[in-house]
């Protein structure tokens, strides 16, 4: 609890911020912004502190193990600081088909970080998840919040390249079946371009 | 379809553009740029159902046309939409919600993910009807914590409806009341099952409750609740557009409509493709997504993981894609979502794969399903796939399934010990041989193109 005394409260110059999340749910259910709470937290710090939880048990009114728990039960909220960039490879069956146990191999070789890691310089970190929803356009490879869909070799060596030098690239989304070939992003240069083809205009 | 010519805009044919006998109605605006705001989405026929409904029909009018439409649930269970509806105990003051599960997370699904990142307009006004129809003023969309992409664009899309009196007090200019709020989850594919959803919706964590009492009865903070899936409620906008007639007039006996089917393993162009319900696995795997790599499979999960896999026959790939059919099959639909399995996988790991995501996502509160699927039953894979396990392991796993089928608190330990029992049932050779050589029949494992 020493750390409360000496970082400023997260949500302090927040307030405006704080009465939005809290206003979404009806006053029978204020307890539903826990999951808000810990995600505004996240973004922002990359974990949930033991200092953050206490924080948001108090603004709930509820104790800060009762946060834990809501958050221990999640994998996608982090105690302990991931990466700058947080890799999260599919693992699920429809990627493992598309390649996704290669391309875990091949990040470990190139990074030297397994599952749970994050590297000395806190850049990467690597974590296997499951099913991302996205089996149609494996193996994808989340970054953050950012979803890279058929990671192929060369793709993933560009993308490692790019956050390697500290540039995220635009998403690169992929539809496939009745509506491939929409929104493209160009790998190298990360600019989006929209294509217009597609179903609703002939 | 003589009327096309006068029909208005959002009711023109769109067609597969593999097969132009398909009309493509709820994926029409996936894929076109911009199609996520509202000005594209008012010009294209938006909203007119949602007024439709709110001037020219009353609640329980919504609700016999649903129920006359046939329409069943999305979400995996199918369950007729309109009987569900009809649950909502009468309206005597107290708040009622309409929770819309957009927490697709089941292995080989990702039918809703493009609706809510390209369409998120039509799940709102499929929202908007749902409400008038069980009188709800409150909705929710509970969004997985991955697609934070869609979580972004129904924000914005329920920010621009607000701003245009779409939602709010007095929805396009009437006096029903509607407003969402959209939640974000954080990966936990329980919280899909709609009681566990419930639990995390209200902060706590994502266990399942008993049933019952249903969440018509006492759902979320206790209160009467109705939750559908995505793409039940973008089936609604086209029921009420076109008439429960035009939805029942396609599909088979006991499913009607049109489906977002899905595909993905190593096939020629995997995706989601839309088709009258009761078109066939082939039509789907070979018309469309132009057949395995490869030119052969062993079998495939017709509707996701969680639905027992069935072989590569004629017999099963030319049965409809319905509930009843795949019933009849020992299977079932679920949402839809085929994954084919090729021949060089080993079945013994891809089912540890399966297994695997199950005793993830156990969520350990009940006894059968943390010891069994979360404990025990990968660890007997493992031992399989290091070339240690013995003829009566096998008897062993297959008596384990059995005994967690039906005993566990919710479907989670089912979802895994079907195709578990299925596994064993159409590919047992494959499990005898890796006991007997000590390795896989099949032994590839470079599946990653360059």
């Amino acid at each position: 609890m020493v750390e409360l005394d000496t970082i400023p409260p997260f949500f302090a110059d927040k307030q405006e911020q704080l009465r939005e999340i809290l206003g979404r749910y009806p006053e029978v259910g204020k307890r539903s912004a826990v999951m808000p709470l810990l995600w505004e937290v996240q973004n922002a710090e990359r974990h949930v502190s033991e200092a953050r939880i206490a924080e948001i048990a108090e603004i709930l009114g509820i104790h800060p193990t009762e946060v834990k728990g809501v958050m221990s039960f999640y994998s996608e909220y982090h105690g302990e600081p991931v990466g700058t960039y947080h890799l999260q490879v599919c693992s699920t069956l429809s990627c493992s088909l598309a390649g996704s146990d290669q391309l875990y191999d091949y990040l470990v070789e190139k990074l030297g970080i397994v599952n749970g890691e994050t590297d000395a310089e806190g850049r990467f970190s690597i974590q296997k998840v499951e099913c991302l929803g996205s089996c149609g356009t494996g193996p994808v490879l989340q970054v953050n919040d950012v979803y890279y869909e058929r990671v192929g070799r060369a793709r993933c060596d560009q993308l490692i390249d790019a956050l390697r030098n500290g540039r995220m690239p635009e998403a690169w989304r992929e539809r496939g079946g009745d509506n491939e070939g929409a929104e493209k992003a160009d790998f190298l240069t990360g600019t989006a371009s929209g294509a217009v083809e597609g179903q609703g205009e002939g | 379809m003589s009327d096309v010519a006068d029909a208005p805009e959002a009711a023109r044919p769109i067609t597969s553009r593999r097969d132009p006998r398909y009309e493509v109605v709820m994926y029409r605006h996936v894929g076109v740029e911009g199609a996520w705001k509202l000005d594209y989405y008012r010009s294209h026929g938006g909203y007119e159902a949602a007024t439709k409904a709110l001037t020219q029909m009353s609640p329980s009018q919504v609700i016999d046309e649903v129920k006359a439409s046939k329409l069943r649930g999305r979400g995996g269970a199918g369950f007729p939409t309109g009987v569900k509806w009809s649950f909502m105990p009468p309206v005597d003051g107290r708040q009622r919600f309409l929770v819309v599960n957009a927490d697709e997370s089941e292995p080989g699904s990702f039918k809703d993910r493009y609706i809510v990142e390209d369409d998120p307009h039509q799940l709102i006004e499929g929202m908007i009807i749902g409400c008038y129809a069980i009188q709800a003023t409150r909705a929710m969309i509970y969004i997985r914590g991955e697609y934070v992409k869609g979580y972004q664009r129904l924000v914005e899309a329920v920010r621009e409806a607000r701003a245009a009196g779409i939602l709010g007090k007095n929805v396009l200019g009437t006096d029903v009341e509607v407003d969402i709020t959209v939640h974000r989850g954080a990966g936990a594919y329980i919280c899909g099952e709609e009681t566990a959803l419930m639990n995390s919706l209200e902060g706590l964590r994502g266990n399942p409750r008993l049933k019952p009492p249903f969440p018509a009865q006492a759902g979320v903070y206790g209160l009467p609740t109705t939750i559908n899936n995505v793409t039940t409620m973008t089936s609604v906008v086209h029921i009420i557009t076109r008439g429960a007639h035009w939805f029942s007039s396609m599909g088979t006996e006991d499913s009607k409509g049109t489906k977002l089917y899905q595909i993905s393993g190593p096939v020629q162009r995997p995706g989601v493709y839309e088709l009258p319900m009761g078109a066939s696995f082939r039509e789907l795997i070979y018309d469309l997504a132009g057949g395995p790599k490869g030119g052969d499979a062993k079998g495939f999960f017709p509707g996701g993981s969680s639905t027992p896999p069935l072989p590569w026959t004629d017999e099963y790939l030319d049965m409809p894609m319905d509930y009843g059919s795949l019933a009849k099959a020992g299977s079932m639909l679920g949402t839809g979502g085929v994954i084919v399995i090729p021949k060089e996988k080993d079945i013994v790991d891809a089912m540890y794969n399966v297994v695997r995501f199950y005793a993830h996502e156990s969520c350990g509160k009940c006894t059968p399903c943390r010891e069994g699927i979360a404990t025990w039953l990968p660890k007997m894979y493992q031992k399989l796939l290091a070339g240690l396990g013995t003829r009566e392991d096998l008897d062993l796993m297959e008596e384990m399934v059995r005994n967690s089928r039906g005993t566990a608190f919710c479907p989670l330990a089912d979802a895994c010990a079907m195709p578990v029992q299925a596994s064993f049932k159409w590919f047992r050779d494959e499990y005898e041989y890796i006991v007997d050589h000590g390795k896989p029949m099949y032994t590839r494992n470079d599946w990653w193109d360059a």
